[in-house]
């Protein structure tokens, strides 16, 4: 059953909060959208909501009642896989008095029980029973008793989305080009799976979108990631790892950026590489127990080392998808709004399975290399961008200077192009991306969403 | 071997391997058992000022003194949930050989590590310090609470836990041959995690 938003408490609705055009220019945004409340109130509908969002990973629930919690912009939620294995994003929120209804992070559970007055829900969201039901009037097989619930949750390839918005197109429409590289990104691993295992967990006091705007920044790479570039490489006598081929000139590299529609952007940087088995594990800087998996696979498997080295090495790509998710390296990074000033982002490693049954022994290996080469980035270059996020948000607290710039390679004949499938690339550097995005969000905040939630009949 | 390389684990990281993570596993598996605390004073007190002189050099950032009361194949391990888990398996915090611990401290001291520039200003207490046996002679272990007031930006806030050391004896001195630093906050969102803990 749909239950279509009430329009009488919202604040935003259709009328408009402001002159969009006016903050969101060709070349620039005024620093409003970092920093008003209300605008990131609106946010909370307009985008969280009122588009697909990435809610978590089937591999998280992977058996019937396996349960999750997480959030869709501010609203806590209950992702799970109920008992006939259909996936549900309950919103966690008992129909009595709103309380919520779990308080764990992750676990398996059939049922929900309110703490508070004891009723009790299937994880389906239908209502079990009430305590001593014969004081009330009221007939609880009314479907409004049942836990609301996100009306479209879709999954492509693992990665489960929700959104509110009924006028939304269907999710793989709506992803488009970006598939590609999220599936080349997934089948480079036996099977084209991953699992993911735990967390590089940050927080900064800064907006959302100051990490959305970074994700394919190839600008900033040198200077916020000096200290990092400088350690993988003190060692190196090339000093050609990790992200060194942004050191000389990254705008005439093979490497591009290339914007792929509905705030979904793409950072490949693969063809820096040297293209044969081994070629990305060749720059990979020095992280534990690096040589002796090497030198025991070399010795073991031969030839085949390096295309299993490479299985643990950083794949070379940012597969940004909008608003809140980024594939990178092995990561998923996931973008949550906590308020208009602090955001967590959410580093969560993967690693891979004998799909094929040929692994044996290096299984474990790969991913004990494969969870040290993610520690890195977070560790060593995820703390001073986030560093840097927050200096923009205090930075942006000079009330009158008021804009905020996003134009490098605008304007300069022949840099940025259309291709034909409609997508747009240009250099490394370039900001387009976010001149690109900014437009998604700002027709996301002018356009009226058509919200609605549902709960079991 | 013929050319094998010379294994400095400074340079090279030969050393971890999958029976180092078994070890490292069993070596933090059940290790906090009353029958086997130290009571005898003096070796109690040994390993407390070991602890101590621990969280006061990180405090001064005194990170060469703090790197030499490791053994030289080391293991700094900051497990990401509570239960601390297979780090062959799971992403941790951080997990560190002795040649990352290395590039922590290189990283810091780039000038350009803008997480800690300018750098907090630490005050580590230590307490409830607890010394126990192994079925090894020339290994203890260590139970330390830490709470760590870090000031940094222009604020002061506090990281807690307790770490456990593995202890060996060294040409009679003893030795951090890993370092386990349980973080109350560890599976959860944490600002600025970028000093060594």
């Amino acid at each position: 059953m749909l239950e279509r938003v009430s329009q009488a408490p919202s604040r935003v609705g259709g009328d408009v909060l402001y002159a969009w055009d006016e903050l969101v220019q060709e070349d620039r945004v005024h620093r409003l959208i970092y920093t008003d409340p209300a605008i990131f109130a609106a946010e909370m509908t307009h985008v969280f909501g009122g588009t697909w969002v990435y809610l978590a990973h089937e591999s998280e629930i992977p058996g019937n009642n396996d349960y999750i919690t997480r959030h869709l912009g501010l609203r806590p939620l209950i992702v799970v896989r109920d008992a006939h294995g259909k996936i549900r994003a309950l919103y966690n929120r008992c129909t009595h008095r709103g309380t919520t209804l779990c308080r764990w992070p992750k676990g398996n559970a059939g049922s929900f029980q309110c703490p508070y007055h004891g009723w009790s829900f299937l994880n389906t969201g239908k209502l079990r029973g009430v305590p001593w039901p014969e004081g009330y009037a009221a007939d609880f097989r009314d479907p409004k008793y049942n836990v609301a619930q996100v009306p479209r949750v879709e999954s492509y390839r693992g990665f489960i989305f929700g959104t509110l918005n009924l006028d939304a197109p269907p999710l793989l429409q709506w992803l488009g080009p970006i598939t590609k590289p999220i599936d080349q990104w997934l089948d480079r691993n036996p099977g084209g799976q991953v699992v993911v295992c735990e967390a590089n967990r940050l927080k900064f006091k800064g907006n959302w979108k100051l990490a959305y705007d970074n994700s394919g920044d190839g600008y900033h790479v040198v200077y916020s990631h000096r200290s990092l570039l400088e350690t993988e490489n003190r060692l190196s006598e090339e000093g050609n790892k990790g992200m060194a081929f942004y050191r000389s000139s990254p705008d005439t590299a093979p490497m591009y950026v290339q914007y792929m529609g509905n705030g979904h952007h793409f950072k490949d940087k693969r063809p820096n590489l040297n293209q044969r088995p081994g070629g990305l594990w060749a720059i990979e800087s020095p992280h534990p127990g690096m040589e002796h998996a090497e030198a025991e696979f070399r010795r073991r498997y031969g030839e085949r080392a390096e295309a299993l080295l490479d299985l643990a090495g950083s794949e070379p790509v940012n597969i940004n998808v909008f608003p809140n998710l980024s594939l990178l390296g092995n990561h998923i990074q996931v973008f949550e709004p906590v308020s208009v000033e602090e955001t967590n982002a959410i580093w969560y490693g993967t690693r891979i399975v004998d799909a094929n049954g040929d692994l044996g022994d290096a299984l474990d290996e790969i991913n004990a290399l494969r969870m040290r080469t993610q520690e890195g980035f977070p560790n060593f270059g995820e703390v001073d961008d986030v560093a840097n996020f927050e200096q923009i948000q205090r930075g942006l607290q000079c009330l009158e200077d008021e804009w905020v710039y996003m134009h490098r390679g605008l304007g300069i004949p022949g840099r940025v192009r259309t291709l034909d499938d409609g997508t747009i690339t240009a250099p490394a550097t370039d900001e387009v991306f976010m001149r690109e995005y900014i437009k998604e969000w700002k027709r996301l905040m002018q356009t009226r969403p058509n919200l609605a939630i549902q709960r079991e009949p | 071997m013929n050319g094998e390389p010379a294994r400095d684990p400074s340079r090279s990281s030969y050393y971890v391997t999958d029976a180092l993570y078994r070890a490292l596993i069993a070596g933090f598996a059940d290790w906090q058992r009353d029958e086997r605390a130290v009571t005898d004073p003096a070796e109690r007190d040994r390993f407390r000022r070991l602890v101590e002189r621990e969280a006061r050099l990180l405090d001064q950032r005194a990170y060469e003194e703090w790197l030499a009361l490791f053994a030289p194949e080391c293991i700094y391990w900051v497990p990401a949930t509570p239960e601390a888990g297979d780090p062959r398996r799971e992403v941790a915090v951080m997990f560190d050989d002795r040649r990352r611990l290395e590039d922590r401290v290189y990283r810091l001291r780039t000038g350009y590590a803008w997480s800690q520039a300018p750098a907090s200003r630490t005050v580590r207490m230590i307490a409830n310090v607890e010394v126990f046996a192994t079925d090894r002679d020339a290994v203890r272990m260590v139970r330390a609470n830490f709470l760590i007031h870090e000031f940094w930006g222009d604020e002061t806030r506090f990281l807690s836990g307790w770490s456990g050391y593995r202890c060996v004896a060294a040409d009679g001195a003893w030795l951090i041959v890993a370092k386990q630093v349980n973080l109350l906050e560890c599976d959860q969102s944490i600002r600025n995690p970028s000093i060594i803990l």
